[in-house]
């Protein structure tokens, strides 16, 4: 019952910010917010630039590939050159070559995997830089998204934005703020904040002697879950009290993480015009993820067959083997599912000891490809993407040229958008065969069977569609893993937005056509099924032989399946 | 055109380094030291003067007079400088054999205790290895062994991990817990030390 009105007050929240956050972001992205502009001015001198100067998509694009060359390039050298840099209180050593290669591309694509145990492996500085990319990678991908946007509402128009304007008010304006706020309260729940290095204590009553991993822990806490990020401070992320103290916190965690994907639908709606329009986007979005939550919440409710098998009957707190206790069984599934879905992948519990079907909710929530309601403007451009798809079927059913908000769906367009919709399946099948026909990939997971290359299965598809959570029994600090990972990473998020920038270029060089009794009404019920049904179709039709030989092997072995 | 473009891109990443990694974070450590430094600094608690622990961080209690906490996956177990969890998945049968050893243990340093009567969290290891609590079934079902060895009331060891039951916070967020090292120092002040 609590779980129930845990629920009503989630949705309660991210209801209000959808209506005000979306709205902001409109005029934010729309030039019409000005309180930092002291700060915003200078900085567009210093970049040579300004909101006038407008880009095509292809000059866009290359600032956004540029960008992330350098910001890749930066976070490598601060990663192997980190133990001969300031703020190191532990003397950590340089990060291997394969492993900072693997980190670096993590954070600069807002992937976040992590090979590595944060509190043992880097210093506050190598946590410093990679908060740097928390911050800007969130802001690219919404610039993304904004850029298609406008290539929906503009006529006839060459440029699509500018992306260091876009990118600069981003931050200033909707990511800055919030962290700061959701950061403070994070320590007022109990998160550490603190450049002191680890506490020793010793405890006279049981002869304990602690070494206590401390650190700037929750301005990253803040802005990992806010920006869909998900890499944490320490190595079990949301699950340690320092990261995620209370029952409280959990809940504004998963609230952080969620509100941004949702609300840019409302922002998306505004500035074309029609607010239905993106109503029905989020009906899309909110429809898959509240079935998704559903089911992996039902699944973490039961107990695990191991434990009754033990003798442990009555379990009225369920799976809690890789939980804890103040969050409980739903809680945690609520989290973990909410931040597969977003592209986020912080964990607030053990995803590698969750039931077979908890397991299967978080890995085929990301292979959908993360648009319900996926990360931040990822999510939105993502589904986009679909949109265009359903639409076209949709006119392919009824023999007509399809329309999306009035601009005529082409050969070019369905082309960018089945590409940009087919990249990641791909990228991600094709290296799984690869990891599973090779030693060094058959190497890495802990579990063996089914679970064992769930692992693998998990690994790759989490890169590929930049989410970095972790079906943690994978070793996957190998030459090998942190090679194809990195390949992974690189594919899943500019192969996508690559195609994404060129289509916002070609809808906005074109006019728009007058609606007729023709026109496909893209915000009825129709389109959101046909949508979904698109979402499903790709996501369910190419890994459905994949995720039979893993979760669904593992759950039927059991003999039993609910 | 293009040189021009790096180095926008170079100056954008030193601005974001600046602003971003260093003035915010370090804006953030100074108001948590300023406003909240206890919880800031990881909520350390003193006892007659000496540091002996967090309150977020739980701690291994072996001995039959305390309350135990949850098994823990690090190495050594509660290891605070590297946080981790058992990974164990849930077909493995090193899940299984964890189980029945921490549901051997509990059951005979509980006598009286049925196997069906102990909750999951007192035989299943955490998520962060360092979990501080445990479910109040988890404390209640330890009350005689630890109001026998302690020479106290049963009653009496039942009010103190009542009044150490952390509800919902508000009523709605999360699960019922006790913090394992609070009900320790409780119980060692009934005792008189």
């Amino acid at each position: 019952m609590a779980y129930f009105w845990t629920i009503v007050v989630l949705v309660a929240a991210l209801a209000v910010a959808w209506r005000f956050l979306g709205s902001y972001m409109a005029a934010v992205f729309d030039g019409r917010v000005h309180w930092l502009g002291w700060l915003e001015r200078p900085l567009y001198r210093a970049l040579g630039t300004g909101p006038d100067h407008e880009q095509t998509w292809k000059r866009y694009a290359g600032a956004l590939l540029v960008f992330s060359a350098v910001s890749v390039f930066a976070t490598y050298l601060v990663l192997r050159l980190q133990g001969s840099l300031p703020l190191n209180p532990q003397h950590l050593g340089a990060v291997s070559p394969a492993l900072a290669w693997n980190t670096a591309v993590s954070f600069v694509t807002n992937t976040n995997w992590q090979n590595y145990g944060g509190e043992t492996t880097l210093s506050y500085l190598s946590q410093m830089t990679l908060v740097v990319q928390q911050f800007v990678t969130p802001a690219v991908g919404i610039a993304v998204a904004i850029a298609l946007v406008r290539g929906l509402s503009r006529r006839s128009s060459q440029t699509v934005g500018n992306f260091w304007v876009d990118v600069t008010r981003c931050l200033l304006y909707i990511l800055l703020p919030i962290a700061f706020v959701a950061g403070l309260v994070l320590v007022g729940q109990g998160a550490v904040q603190t450049l002191a290095g680890p506490a020793t204590i010793h405890d006279p009553l049981n002869g304990v002697t602690q070494v206590i991993a401390r650190g700037p822990i929750a301005f990253m806490e803040a802005i990992k879950q806010l920006g869909t990020n998900g890499g944490g401070f320490l190595n079990a992320n949301a699950a340690t009290t320092f990261e995620n103290p209370t029952g409280f916190t959990n809940l504004l965690l998963i609230f952080l993480l969620l509100v941004i994907p949702f609300s840019l639908t409302y922002t998306f709606g505004k500035m074309i015009g029609s607010r239905r329009q993106g109503a029905a986007v989020l009906a899309v979005m909110a429809i898959i993820f509240g079935t998704w939550v559903g089911f992996t919440s039902y699944a973490e409710h039961q107990a695990n067959p191991a434990v009754a098998a033990a003798g442990l009957a009555h379990q009225p707190t369920g799976n809690m083997e890789g939980k804890e206790v103040r969050f409980g069984d739903t809680s945690s599934a609520l989290f973990n599912v909410a931040s597969t879905q977003t592209s986020t992948g912080s964990v607030n519990s053990s995803a590698d000891s969750f039931t077979p079907m908890g397991g299967f909710g978080m890995l085929t929530g990301m292979m959908l490809g993360e648009v319900s309601p996926g990360g931040d403007g990822s999510g939105l451009y993502t589904i986009l993407l679909f949109a265009i798809i359903a639409v076209f079927i949709g006119g392919l059913m009824i023999g007509r040229t399809p329309e999306y908000l009035g601009k005529k769906i082409q050969a070019r367009e369905v082309k960018l958008a089945g590409l940009g919709v087919l990249v990641m399946p791909i990228a991600v099948l094709v290296l799984t065969g690869l990891a599973v026909s090779l030693q060094a990939g058959r190497a890495g997971p802990a579990n063996v069977g089914p679970h064992g290359f769930t692992e693998i299965l998990y690994a790759i598809t989490s890169q590929g569609n930049n989410n970095g959570s972790a079906f943690a029994g994978l070793n996957g600090n190998t030459a090998f893993y942190n090679v194809i990972g990195g390949i992974d990473m690189l594919i899943g998020r500019f192969a996508i937005m690559v195609p994404v920038l060129a289509l916002a270029g070609a809808l906005a060089a074109k006019a728009v056509v007058p609606e007729s009794l023709g026109t496909f009404r893209t915000d009825k019920p129709m389109f959101v099924g046909l949508t979904i049904g698109a979402i499903l179709i790709v996501g369910g039709l190419t890994f459905f032989p994949a995720v039979s030989l893993g979760p669904i092997v593992e759950q039927l072995s059991h003999g039993r399946f609910f | 055109m293009r040189v021009k473009v790096i180095w926008s891109a170079v100056r954008m990443v030193l601005l974001a380094v600046v602003v971003l990694g260093l003035g915010y974070n370090l804006l953030m450590v100074g108001i948590g030291e300023g406003l909240m430094p206890g919880r800031a600094n990881g909520s350390l608690i003193n006892h007659h003067g000496q540091v002996i622990g967090s309150k977020l961080i739980g701690q291994q209690f072996s001995s039959p007079r305390f309350f135990e906490g949850r098994p823990s996956a690090t190495t050594p177990p509660y290891n605070a400088a590297s946080s981790a969890a058992s990974n164990y998945g849930p077909t493995n049968p090193a899940l299984l054999k964890e189980i029945r050893t921490n549901l051997a243990q509990v059951l005979k340093e509980n006598p009286g205790v049925k196997a069906s009567q102990v909750p999951p969290d007192l035989v299943e290891s955490s998520a962060s290895g360092l979990d501080p609590d445990i479910s109040p079934a988890a404390a209640y079902l330890q009350v005689p062994r630890v109001a026998r060895v302690n020479h106290l009331p049963v009653s009496e060891v039942r009010a103190l991990v009542a009044s150490h039951v952390s509800g919902r916070f508000l009523g709605l967020y999360g699960a019922a817990h006790v913090n394992v090292l609070e009900l320790n120092l409780a119980l060692l002040k009934a005792v008189g030390q």
